[in-house]
């Protein structure tokens, strides 16, 4: 029974680490896209858990975009209350900057669109 | 729920229990009305009254004293850590977020917007959702609101002693920066302890120049070099040239030599348009424009005097003021000067004499400002005395528009970059005003009183949009016009040019009369031969006018004899034919009086056609 709990344990333990390993191929398949300036992944506290620019900036984006999405998340709620936010873009002169909120986290990638 | 207060009454105290029931009507009194009471009363008609159901509501201004800001930064430091993890330190923060990305709800949550972004990534990669698809080309824009102006912004000379703006530049990339020379024109009235610094002014901070420049004598005019923004040309009021570069320090970056410069204030610098952009030329009171490259600016390349008789002995040279050059005409340039005209001058020329092409006098007083229309260079613009004058390159004796005497000397003027019809003056009483020849001819479109100071220099922003004027107390005001004065109107170009067409041709056949009445006078004065051989040209003439007033007479019979032929039965006719025989013969008898007019008439039409042909 013993083995079996460590069997167990180990079988998961591989697992996390290989969805762990396609977390960061997905990440990476992100940053390598044409055009993209920087990724990063935000928990709801605001904490950045990984980003690809400098520790300023992403703190800087990560605090105020998170404000920003709860805000757009409430504002399609309280328009209809069984919409929710999927997706928020945010078109600049210079760039465009992705939101992709959930539960607990956010995926932010910030795209020189061509033209 | 909690219970703040109680209140108590005993209910002894709430007295008698209120016992309502339901009674019939009475009718408690009746007053009849009384007729009698009329007569104390008349009719009145109509009624006026007025009905108003409304709040009240006053209306009061406030102006506020001036309010000094500064921009500050602010550090904060990361938040939102829990607890037990000391943001500053790495090892904690990794450890955090490595027990993070272990958990399940994580990596489930990055599978899935992983794929949404990625579709939105490639979205954007594929398409461009805001690109313009269907290009409408230039839109006209028909505004029907009134024209107007208004103050965005004022720039105040940080110094006690106020001296005055003379020169303004925009930055020539981004327009968010003006440089502003500041000097006092006044002849020996500068203060002693007056400032020689000119700033460069961020649009955004009208607190705090952004930049100082410190010459080693008052700068009078300051310009950017359109072809690369850090480097600034300015004169000095003692005759120097002076240049900067913005990346270095604000200390001058080169200055000429004081023997080789000019000898009075500098009064215009402009860059030159060449392949190295460091090619400049400086025109001043003494009479001279001297060309000079900034690498090496302790001596000028080339040196001119502006003497009109082309003997270019400076003791008559005239004292340029005003400088104009234009990029898509490199080879010429043209001068402003103190005594009302206009030099204009072939650089390519070789010799100093042939240098000086042609002049355009019409002023009383000094051209303060000079600059041909951006749309139609061969039209250009100058100001002085109390009068704003537009000149054409064919016509050169006169100007081919003037506006009216003004009040107040108008100091500076300029075309509007976006439409050729517009063109701004300031005057030394503080108005500003900006004249729309397309719309009104006789008086400025719009008329803006900026301060009660005499204003002093004048320019317009690229974009058409904004201009900045500069004051006599060192006060640069930046304001902003109403889009119907800045965006090309329907039609303006052509509207524009056929103004310019039609005046020039007006100012020629004017100035052909007057050649022609001197000539006149001429051969008045030349004796009587000539007035014999005029006699005989006269017998001629009249021989040949006798056989073309036949001619035509005959013609015109012949035309009305055809359809006479044809409608014989209409008596109306017959008696037109009569009338028309019957004046005939009355024109035989008037025959010579005519025959002497129509002479006189070929004598002026042959003579015109001589001397055009001279």
């Amino acid at each position: 029974m013993y083995d079996r709990k460590l069997f167990c344990l180990t079988f998961s333990m591989v697992c996390i680490h290989l969805l762990q390993a396609e977390v960061e191929e997905t990440l990476k398949r992100i940053q390598n896209h044409k055009g993209v300036i920087g990724t990063m992944v935000v928990n709801a506290e605001g904490i950045p858990i990984r980003t690809t620019l400098d520790n300023s900036t992403t703190v800087q984006y990560a605090g105020l975009l998170h404000q920003l999405t709860m805000k757009a998340k409430s504002t399609v709620r309280d328009i209809d209350p069984q919409n929710d936010l999927t997706f928020l873009r945010i078109r600049s002169k210079k760039h465009e900057v992705m939101v992709a909120p959930d539960k607990e986290y956010l995926l932010i990638v910030i795209q020189n669109p061509t033209e | 729920m909690e219970i703040v207060y109680v209140y108590l009454k005993k209910r002894s105290e709430f007295g008698k229990q209120c016992n309502f029931s339901d009674r019939q009507a009475e009718l408690s009194i009746d007053i009849p009305p009384n007729p009698e009471l009329m007569e104390h009363f008349v009719v009145r008609d109509p009624v006026d009254r007025g009905i108003q159901c409304s709040y009240e509501m006053s209306e009061h201004e406030v102006n506020t004293e001036r309010f000094e800001m500064e921009t500050r930064g602010i550090n904060h430091l990361e938040g939102g850590w829990p607890k037990d993890v000391n943001p500053l330190e790495l090892e904690q923060t990794i450890r955090f977020r490595k027990k993070v990305e272990k958990d399940e709800n994580y990596i489930n949550a990055i599978m899935q917007l992983g794929y949404v972004m990625e579709h939105c990534i490639k979205q954007n990669n594929a398409i461009n959702i805001y690109g313009e698809y269907f290009d409408e080309g230039d839109e006209y824009e028909v505004s029907d609101e009134p024209l107007s102006a208004k103050t965005i912004n004022v720039f105040r000379d940080p110094n006690e002693i106020k001296r005055t703006a003379t020169h303004l530049s925009w930055h020539p990339d981004a327009n968010r920066k003006l440089a502003v020379a500041y000097s006092c024109l006044d002849f020996q009235r500068a203060d002693v302890n007056m400032s020689f610094e000119s700033y460069i002014w961020d649009l955004e901070n009208p607190n705090k120049p952004e930049l100082t420049l410190k010459p080693s004598s008052p700068l009078v005019t300051l310009e950017y070099n359109p072809k690369d923004s850090h480097i600034l040309i300015g004169g000095c009021y003692n005759g120097q040239i002076a240049c900067w570069d913005t990346r270095k320090s604000s200390l001058v970056a080169d200055l000429s030599t004081i023997e080789f410069s000019h000898r009075d204030p500098v009064f215009g610098a402009l860059w030159l348009q060449s392949k190295t952009g460091t090619e400049c030329f400086s025109a001043s009171t003494d009479g001279q424009v001297m060309w000079w490259d900034i690498r090496k600016i302790n001596e000028p390349t080339e040196v001119l005097v502006m003497d009109i008789s082309r003997k270019g002995i400076l003791e008559n040279a005239l004292g340029a003021i005003a400088l104009e050059f234009e990029p898509t005409m490199p080879t010429k340039f043209m001068v402003g000067t103190e005594q009302g005209i206009v030099i204009s001058c072939n650089r390519k020329a070789k010799t100093a004499a042939e240098k000086i092409v042609c002049t355009f006098s019409g002023h009383h007083g000094p051209i303060y400002a000079l600059q041909r229309n951006p749309f139609y260079p061969k039209n250009f613009l100058t100001v002085g005395d109390w009068t704003a004058r537009i000149w054409s390159d064919d016509s050169r004796e006169s100007c081919i528009m003037w506006t009216k005497y003004h009040m107040a000397y108008i100091t500076d003027g300029a075309w509007s970059p976006q439409r050729p019809a517009v063109f701004f003056t300031t005057k030394m009483d503080g108005t500003v005003d900006i004249w729309d020849f397309s719309f009104k001819q006789c008086d400025p479109a719009l008329s803006l009183k900026v301060c009660d100071e005499a204003l002093f220099s004048l320019k317009v922003q690229d974009n058409g949009c904004f201009l900045a004027c500069g004051s006599q107390l060192g006060t640069v005001t930046l304001l902003e016009v109403s889009s119907g004065l800045s965006t090309l109107q329907r039609n303006e170009k052509n509207i524009a040019s056929s103004f310019f067409e039609r005046e020039t041709h007006r100012e020629k056949i004017l100035e052909a009369k007057h050649r022609e009445m001197r000539l006149k006078e001429k051969a008045k004065l030349e004796g009587k031969e000539e007035d014999e051989e005029v006699k005989l040209n006269q017998e001629e003439l009249l021989a040949l006018a006798e056989e073309e007033f036949f001619d035509i007479i005959n013609q015109e019979i012949r035309r009305k004899q055809a359809p006479l032929e044809k409608k014989k039965k209409q008596s109306y006719e017959e008696e037109e034919l009569e009338e028309f025989i019957y004046k005939g013969d009355e024109d035989d008898e008037d025959e010579e009086e005519e025959e002497e007019e129509e002479k006189e008439e070929k004598e002026e039409k042959e003579e015109k056609e001589e001397k055009p042909k001279e």
